[in-house]
């Protein structure tokens, strides 16, 4: 059974492929006949619910397990055919704890069956037996000699360093010699739809459906906990309701459950979290604490910096490696640093694991280095602006890492018409000089998303798109990336029926099923366009080229690097992208000094994207990225205390809504990237990197205060201030 | 067994039904589940997020947090049952135009408050549209894009009078 997605409006495709078009999806949303994970049923179906762990570390004893009805079933490791661990990057989580238990919300066992009520009445009659274990609570505790060792011989699951020029002697040169800590919080990502499997074992094959990022992900998963071979395993996207990275990872191990499930019930097995439970157990955004240590010579330029990154991976070690990668390769900012040394730990600690989200470790490190830039310039009196420009990395120049950019920054025209439209020159210093109780700040953060997968990943993966054509004239796309709001559906057939010079509708692209599609790779690190779409635009030229000669025909293309990059993997240095998208953001805001909240007033960003596929699928991603990085700034708040996060519920924890979003203004300006299509580069998570900086350093502009810290809670500000009085 | 009086009866989406099992089952697994109306979504399943917002005698209310009884005698409308009402179909027109939806798991809620304020005022200023709606959240959009595509349909509305 295919789910034919919808019925695609007709639309001819503009000339100029940046001019916008209406999305293919928006219809069916809009009315309801979209269907998501939670609206398919199938005869027979059973439901699951887990029972998870409520102790951050401890050995599970026994559990005792009440008579069940008929019809109703305890899934656990017993049920797991294959090895018992979900393999992302190493073998670790389990699909369901064995003798231990390592963070609250773990998942120890499913009961299945046909009554949700029921299922609840057994899961409430269920009693784990613990022995609790000092558990590792926060990253000082993890990396402190005495406590307890978790995770091999220094509680890190990686250590990494790297460094570039020599650090030692320009810190042994420098005239003066600034330091900073820099910490952020868990964000939590609140896709409106939370997280769902469905689990059918037929015929001797399991079929997975659900609201997933990576098909290919959950495929691989599954073969090695089911010792399946991989012909036996289907995995198909449906309708994902929002994801933001959080869907990257993390379906896996609910994949793996349910197909479990209905292996041992011969059922289908449906399984869908309920909010709670998606806040306890999905990952987050690693919480970070960042130290620089920065030498300045005789002018004032940065000679030199020492970085260290720490982030909280939580419990299991996840895609905490690579995240903080990202991290680590955010260092320098945008800024040319001839000396610079890195060290980045992932910490292991026993709370709910940290994972894929939206910016993939790189907020952390830009709201840090921003606020570097701005407390340094501070301490040496020039304006943030100024001191950030003379900074500025330009092309030629060699990134963090070595790496050479051969691509021009336009970042100088970008502060430019930003601040024509903001006028943050004077804006910043008319608000330094302000008294009074109710103040104004501007701030401004400038940063880059490196476009693809870390390093060598896209080579790693060599991510395959083929495109096929019927005897009817209609195409197909043939991709594993999946549309989870960003408007892939949209995008990647624009690009075909641009390139083939057909109108939209002829070009079919349904949900990725893993029988139908090759694997171009995951939905993940802003790759879909550029990498995806760029295999696409070569398979429409090839067929393009051949329209006419062949009614049936199929072409496919692997990805390959271009020839420049060079990266070596161990020393950490060469070019850590193919290439960059870069941003702007200015943030005006007002801030009571009397209750100390925060309202942001207005918002103006510039982005260098390449060229843009859709101006106004872009600005949905330019919008949306920005409005949750202003979460993340001031609202998100979410903390753990003894391993249990404190905001678990959706009451709790604050995102933004329509009374909180100031006016944004965005624009774009044309940088095009030779080997993306029609020139485009990577546009998804940019958005959100440069709103938490650009509060922040407004945030200091109002009240001439140093911050150190997101999220800005009225509570710390009032601190802050009472402190310098 | 249960008398004709056990049932829970209501109007759903122009249709007179009724619902026979219990009364304190929640309105949105009800629509749902017994009626198959999946445009209502579940996004909290403790009345903030909006997801599952459905019309009760004209207003807009989060099916979730609402026992099934209390619809007794009322009137329900889900996006389903508006499909062919000309002022849902001019704010799915400018929800479409304006680049309000992304992963749409938000906008059948979002559709269903939008409606429910247009019947009330035909001409909401933007703190009007903001309030409106303030209890349904969207993680994609950023919101600008939904308040453009409500003052779109407003002024459509006002062409088509």
């Amino acid at each position: 059974m295919i789910f034919r997605t919808m019925s695609v409006q007709r639309q001819n495709i503009p000339d100029k492929i940046s001019d916008a078009i209406n999305r293919v999806d928006a219809f069916d949303k809009c009315t309801g006949k979209t269907k998501y994970i939670n609206d398919f049923k199938f005869d027979g179906m059973l439901y699951a619910k887990t029972l998870r762990s409520t102790r951050p570390r401890a050995k599970i004893k026994s559990i005792h397990i009440p008579e069940l009805p008929d019809g109703y079933y305890i899934v656990d490791k017993n049920d797991v055919p294959g090895r018992n661990r979900v393999k992302i990057l190493i073998y670790d989580q389990p699909f369901f704890a064995e003798d231990v238990v390592n963070y609250i919300g773990e998942p120890i066992l499913l009961v299945v069956g046909p009554h949700r009520e029921k299922i609840l009445h057994i899961l409430s009659q269920i009693e784990v037996n613990y022995e609790d274990l000092e558990p590792v609570l926060t990253m000082d505790d993890a990396l402190s000699a005495d406590s307890p060792r978790i995770f091999g011989r220094d509680n890190c699951f990686v250590d990494y360093k790297y460094y570039k020029g020599n650090p030692e002697k320009a810190f042994a040169n420098a005239q003066k010699i600034i330091q900073r800590t820099y910490r952020t919080g868990y964000q939590e990502h609140i896709y409106i739809e939370p997280q769902g499997v469905i689990g059918l074992f037929e015929d001797g094959k399991i079929k997975v459906y659900g609201s997933i990022q990576c098909p290919y992900y959950v495929k691989r998963a599954l073969a090695e906990g089911l010792d399946f071979d991989e012909d036996k395993i289907r995995v198909i996207q449906v309708a994902t309701g929002g994801a933001f990275g959080g869907k990257e990872e993390y379906p896996s191990i609910i994949a793996g459950q349910v197909a479990f499930a209905s292996i041992k019930t011969k059922r289908p097995v449906k399984l869908i979290l309920d909010r709670k439970e998606d806040i306890i157990a999905t990952t987050k955004r690693h919480p970070s604490i960042t130290h620089y240590r920065t030498a300045l010579d005789e002018n004032n330029n940065i000679i030199a910096m020492d970085v260290d990154i720490k982030f909280n991976a939580g419990a299991y070690a996840g895609l905490s490696d690579v995240v903080l990668q990202r991290g680590m390769f955010s260092a320098a900012g945008v800024y040319n640093v001839p000396n610079i040394i890195v060290r980045g730990r992932a910490v292991c600690t026993n709370n709910v694991p940290a994972g894929a989200f939206r910016g993939f470790g790189a907020p952390q490190v830009f709201f840090a280095v921003e606020s570097h830039f701005d407390e340094i310039a501070e301490e040496i009196g020039e304006n943030p602006l100024d001191f950030r420009m003379r900074h500025i990395i330009k092309k030629g120049e060699r990134t963090s890492t070595g790496g050479i950019l051969r691509q021009e920054v336009k970042l100088p025209q970008m502060v430019e018409r930003v601040n024509e439209l903001s006028h943050i020159r004077n804006k910043w210093k008319r608000y330094s000089e302000q008294k009074g109780s109710i103040r104004r700040g501007i701030g401004i953060s400038m940063f880059y998303h490196g476009c693809g997968f870390t390093g060598k990943g896209e080579e790693i993966i060599q991510g395959k798109a083929t495109l096929r054509k019927y005897p009817d004239g209609k195409v197909e796309i043939l991709v594993s990336n999946v549309e989870m709001g960003q408007g892939a559906l949209t995008a990647l057939r624009k690009i075909v029926a641009r390139t083939l010079q057909i109108p939209i509708q002829d070009v079919i692209y349904e949900n990725p099923d893993t029988d139908r599609v090759p694997d171009s790779g995951p939905t993940v690190a802003s790759r879909t366009v550029m990498i995806v779409g760029g295999l696409l635009k070569k398979c429409a030229e090839e067929m393009k080229s051949r329209w006419n000669q062949q009614d049936k025909m199929e072409i496919s293309r692997v990805y390959k690097h271009p020839d420049y990059i060079q990266w070596d993997q161990e020393a950490m240095c060469g070019d850590a992208y193919p290439t960059y998208s870069w941003g702007i953001n200015v943030v005006e805001i007002k801030v009571d000094t009397i209750t100390y909240e925060i309202t942001p007033e207005k918002v103006w960003a510039i982005f260098d994207v390449g060229i843009p596929i859709d101006e106004k699928m872009l600005r949905g991603q330019f919008d949306g990225g920005i409005v949750q990085g202003l979460g993340y700034a001031y609202m998100e708040i979410m903390q753990s205390s003894n391993g249990k996060l404190i905001q678990d519920s959706i009451t709790d924890y604050i995102i933004p809504t329509a009374n909180d979003v100031p006016e944004i203004v965005s624009e774009t300006i044309d940088n095009p990237y030779e080997y993306g299509p029609f020139g485009a580069k990577c546009a998804g998570e940019l958005p959100f990197v440069g709103a938490a900086p650009a509060l922040a350093s407004a945030v200091r502009n109002a009240l001439h205060t140093e911050i150190s810290q997101i999220p800005i809670t009225p509570e710390m500000l009032m601190k802050i201030c009472e402190k310098n009085k | 067994m249960k008398s004709q009086n056990d049932k829970i009866t209501f109007i759903l989406n122009g249709e007179k039904v009724s619902y026979a099992g219990n009364p304190m089952d929640r309105l949105v697994d009800v629509l749902r589940e017994n009626f198959e109306f999946t445009g209502v979504k579940e996004g909290c399943g403790e009345g903030e997020c909006g997801a599952c917002s459905v019309l009760l005698d004209g207003k807009n209310v989060p099916s979730c947090i609402i026992p099934v009884a209390t619809v007794q005698n009322k009137e329900i409308y889900t996006v389903e049952g508006l499909r062919e009402v000309k002022m849902f179909q001019i704010l799915v027109n400018s929800f479409a135009d304006a680049g309000a939806v992304q992963c749409g798991f938000c906008t059948p809620g979002m559709m269903i408050s939008a409606y429910a304020l247009l019947q009330s005022n035909n001409n909401p200023t933007d703190d009007e549209i903001r309030e409106a709606i303030s209890g349904n959240f969207c993680r994609c959009t950023g919101m600008n894009m939904i308040i453009e595509a409500i003052k779109l349909a407003v002024n459509r509305l006002g062409e088509t009078e």
